[in-house]
């Protein structure tokens, strides 16, 4: 059971959802990325709207992040990973010739699960990436705003030259954030991102989606439901199913955050949000 | 546990004994010539006038030469063993290229004198004076044996060496740093010179200054090939000497007591020297590991 | 809607193709780097097979060099030289090695276990010729060269790649089977024999390999110790005796080309052995290794 286009319903809190409004800036079409012999996630049809938030949810092990790592060729890094179908990109697919990784990434942007930002100072994390891609006209302003956008200014704004590791896991992570939204990203992909935080700096992040999707279309993979359903205007549920060589993910239900979590077209996703399994 | 602790003393006892039986066999020397003896030109063992500093400035041009060239090299052969290799080929080449330090002095030296020498004196020294002439480095007549050579022989000879642990550095950075740079849009080049180099500056840096320590101390290979040449001299293609070479030279025809004094004066300066050299090395080994716990 | 499917497209830029460009140099370059090594590697060993091969016969390893004006004769007093100069070497540095090694990871305090290691490290930092000119003022002064003098240089050279192998090695130990052993009530001593050396036999034999390797290939040490010899085989260690790496330093020196041609065909078997012993050491090491981390 599968739905591949979220569908209309009218809410009375956000503004219209529907497919026919929003532009699509991913289509995925039989994505398959397998490491190795072995799948790990199996023929995903998804598309990604503009704007919003989508976060992906599911039990571990179900390839949620290798998903999320395929939509700006991350996986590329790995030399056994090999991606089967198509990644539409506003219509080009990234996986298609003349391609260039580079160009890719450019434009959709990540933030990991463990905040890593370089061995450098605060200043030189969000510079360094605008430096090496050109945009080094007005540096100063625009290190400002990306950290502001980040919500980090204020804290860091006297101690731009000092390293970063000097500031705690939740600063950090909004630094990493300022770094992959100072290069100007149309996405940011966010791969369990406050997983390693506190809940006080978790919130932070989560309220910082609510203002970067009016700028940015946000794509957050988490194992926990509760965020997705805090931050998150579509849900996507994959699910791990069993073959004889193992198992690989695949996606079950997408659609509405509300409709996904009270009303599951899918016993698997309604035994995952009831929590029953996973 | 006292017989293994026994031998570890004789380990401290062997290091300081070292020392000590070099100085005590340097006194003569010292005595006579006194601290001078760095700064005095000449080595004449007809009017037992000895002076080290023709050896401490071959010591210093031919290491520091080397290491000049041998820097990038092993960067970059580390870099491609741990970042741009072909999986299959890392281990192959890694294993070449350690083969290469595996190979014993005298075997270059011997190779230095009778292969590498006469093609450099009749092909490369004249080329680089027809071209370059103009430069003191390069003026002179080309000959088979001299400095050139010599630091080309010290750079096989550091390269292995600084090459292995550049690629143990370079594969200790971790990978959620380099991700982080790849997933801006970097190329790889960009994201080894932002990220892989910065971090590991520290250890290069020790790596490096180890293959000079190397490159110090090489009696055999540079006493084969450097022409056992005097004075002091711009020109690469002119013979010289180091104090190791010196050492490996003179000694077994040293007649006079105040000669072989001498030449052990010489060793001193040169055990001073490689301690330093080997201390430098570990100071910025320890500042690197308080720099990655600590602060910026 | 033109302008923002310009915005995104995914062809390269002029800036990311000459960003591109420049990655591909570098990668070039570094390319040319490990080849230009691999290059020289295979000239050395090409150059000594070659030029070696030639003078490689029967008398070659069974006689030893001719008088003054004859012609053939060969090198055998410097392959028996070598042989026990080297042998001899490992005798002192095995147990001395192995002792410090085990005083360093099992018995001694934190501070001084690392105050050893620095002391191990520098030792093997020393030039190999200022070992030698300490060993000719401590023994040969006064009494004369002989081999196991040289012996005593070499074992100085080995002793701290002994001690290193063996720290790595059993360090590799775990530490539930050194508890294993205490719990039962064997005493530290009986524990490290019994139960941790066995396990660090294949490290510990892997680091002689490449330390006598290394000795074996060592020139500056033996100049001042053992090198003035009678042109005889002798299996005397208090005799002077000749090495392999001396008597190509020697012969390198000769102008008559035949003396080179017989260096070169020593340089042929050192290399040989040395190549080899480095090889399966490291094969060695590696599957050690690897069953130690199971």
């Amino acid at each position: 059971m599968r739905t591949v286009a979220p569908i209309e319903i009218a809410q009375p809190h956000e503004a219209s959802l529907s497919a026919s409004d929003r532009e699509a800036v991913f289509e995925t079409r039989g994505l398959t990325v397998s490491y190795g012999k072995a799948p790990a996630v199996s023929n995903v049809d998804l598309s990604i709207y503009r704007n919003l938030v989508t976060a992906i949810i599911g039990p571990s092990g179900c390839g949620k992040s290798t998903f999320l790592r395929s939509l700006n060729r991350m996986n590329d890094l790995v030399p056994s990973a090999k991606v089967e179908g198509e990644v539409l990109y506003h219509g080009q697919n990234i996986y298609g010739d003349g391609v260039d990784p580079v160009e890719v990434r450019r434009r959709i942007g990540m933030v990991f699960q463990k905040p890593n930002p370089f061995p450098k100072s605060i200043y030189d994390n969000v510079a360094w990436g605008l430096r090496v891609l050109g945009m080094k006209d007005d540096l100063d302003g625009r290190v400002e705003r990306a950290l502001t956008q980040a919500a980090l200014w204020d804290e860091v704004k006297d101690r731009l030259k000092k390293g970063a590791f000097g500031l705690s896991g939740g600063q950090q992570q909004r630094l990493c954030l300022a770094r992959a939204i100072a290069v100007e990203p149309d996405v940011v992909l966010l791969d369990e991102p406050a997983s390693a935080l506190d809940p006080i700096a978790t919130s932070k992040i989560e309220d910082l989606m609510h203002e970067l999707k009016n700028d940015y279309t946000l794509v957050i993979v988490t194992h926990n439901m509760q965020q997705a359903a805090r931050v998150a205007d579509l849900t996507a549920f994959f699910t791990l199913e069993r073959t004889e060589q193992g198992g690989h993910g695949v996606l079950v239900e997408y659609g509405e955050t509300p409709k996904i979590f009270t009303q599951p077209a899918d016993r698997r996703t309604e035994g995952y949000v009831t929590g029953r399994f996973g | 546990m006292g017989l293994t602790g026994a031998a570890t003393l004789a380990a401290f006892l062997l290091l300081f004994g070292i020392a000590w039986k070099i100085l005590d066999l340097s006194r003569p020397a010292i005595s006579r010539y006194g601290f001078g003896f760095i700064t005095h030109q000449g080595w004449d063992t007809v009017h037992r006038q000895f002076g080290a500093l023709d050896l401490i400035w071959g010591t210093a041009i031919t290491s520091f030469l080397a290491l000049l060239v041998a820097a990038p090299v092993s960067i970059a052969i580390g870099l491609y063993l741990s970042e741009l290799a072909p999986r299959g080929f890392r281990l192959i080449i890694g294993t070449l290229v350690e083969l290469l330090a595996a190979i014993p002095s005298v075997v270059l030296g011997l190779w230095g004198i009778l292969v590498l020498g006469p093609f450099v004196g009749a092909h490369i020294e004249p080329w680089l004076q027809r071209h370059l002439g103009f430069i003191p480095l390069f003026s002179g007549s080309p000959q088979n044996v001299g400095i050139l050579i010599a630091v080309l022989v010290l750079t096989i000879m550091i390269v292995p060496i600084c090459s292995s642990i550049c690629r143990e550095l370079f594969l200790s950075v971790p990978s959620e740093l380099e991700e982080g740079a790849m997933a801006l849009g970097a190329t790889r080049w960009e994201m080894v010179r932002g990220v892989v180099l910065p971090y590991t500056r520290s250890g290069v840096s020790a790596a490096l200054i180890l293959g000079l320590g190397r490159a110090v101390g090489e009696a055999i290979a540079v006493s084969m090939v450097i022409g056992a040449g005097f004075g002091i001299h711009w020109s690469l293609f002119a013979t010289g000497d180091t104090l190791a070479s010196k050492i490996a030279n003179q000694y077994q025809s040293a007649d006079t007591d105040i000669l072989r004094s001498s030449l052990v004066y010489l060793a001193g300066i040169l055990l001073i020297i490689s301690l330093l050299v080997n201390l430098a090395a570990q100071v910025i080994v320890r500042r690197f590991s308080y720099q990655r716990v600590g602060g910026t | 809607m033109a302008t923002e499917a310009a915005r995104f497209t995914l062809s390269p830029s002029r800036r990311t193709r000459r960003r591109k460009l420049v990655n591909f140099a570098m990668q070039g370059l570094a390319t040319l780097a490990a080849l230009s090594a691999v290059a020289v590697l295979a000239l050395v060993i090409v150059s000594v097979a070659q030029r070696g091969a030639k003078a490689l016969n029967w008398d070659f390893f069974t006689k030893t060099a001719a008088t003054f004006g004859e012609s053939g004769g060969g090198v055998a007093n410097a392959l028996v030289g070598s042989l026990v100069l080297v042998a001899l070497a490992t005798a002192i540095a095995l147990p001395v090695g192995v002792l410090i090694a085990l005083y360093v990871s099992e018995f001694a305090p934190p501070r001084i276990a690392d105050l050893a290691r620095l002391v191990l490290d520098v030792l093997n930092g020393l030039p190999s010729i200022i070992i030698g000119v300490f060993v000719y003022g401590l023994l040969v002064v006064g009494s004369g060269q002989a081999a196991w003098k040289g012996s005593f240089a070499l074992a100085i050279i080995m002793l701290p790649l002994v001690a290193r192998a063996t720290q790595e090695v059993l360090a590799l130990v775990p530490p539930t089977l050194r508890e294993g052993a205490l719990a039962l009530g064997a005493s530290r001593w009986r524990t490290v024999l019994g139960v941790v050396l066995p396990t660090s036999v294949g490290g510990i034999l892997t680091g002689t390999v490449l330390a006598v390797a290394r000795a074996a290939g060592e020139t500056a040490p033996l100049l001042f110790t053992t090198s003035i010899v009678a042109n005889t085989v002798t299996w005397d260690p208090r005799q002077p005796m000749l090495s392999i790496p001396l008597s190509i330093f020697q012969l390198s020196e000769s102008p008559d080309p035949a003396d080179h041609a017989r260096a070169w065909a020593l340089a042929l078997v050192l290399l040989s052995f040395i190549l080899v012993a480095s090889l399966t050491a490291r094969t060695l090491l590696a599957r050690s290794r690897r069953k130690l981390e199971r």
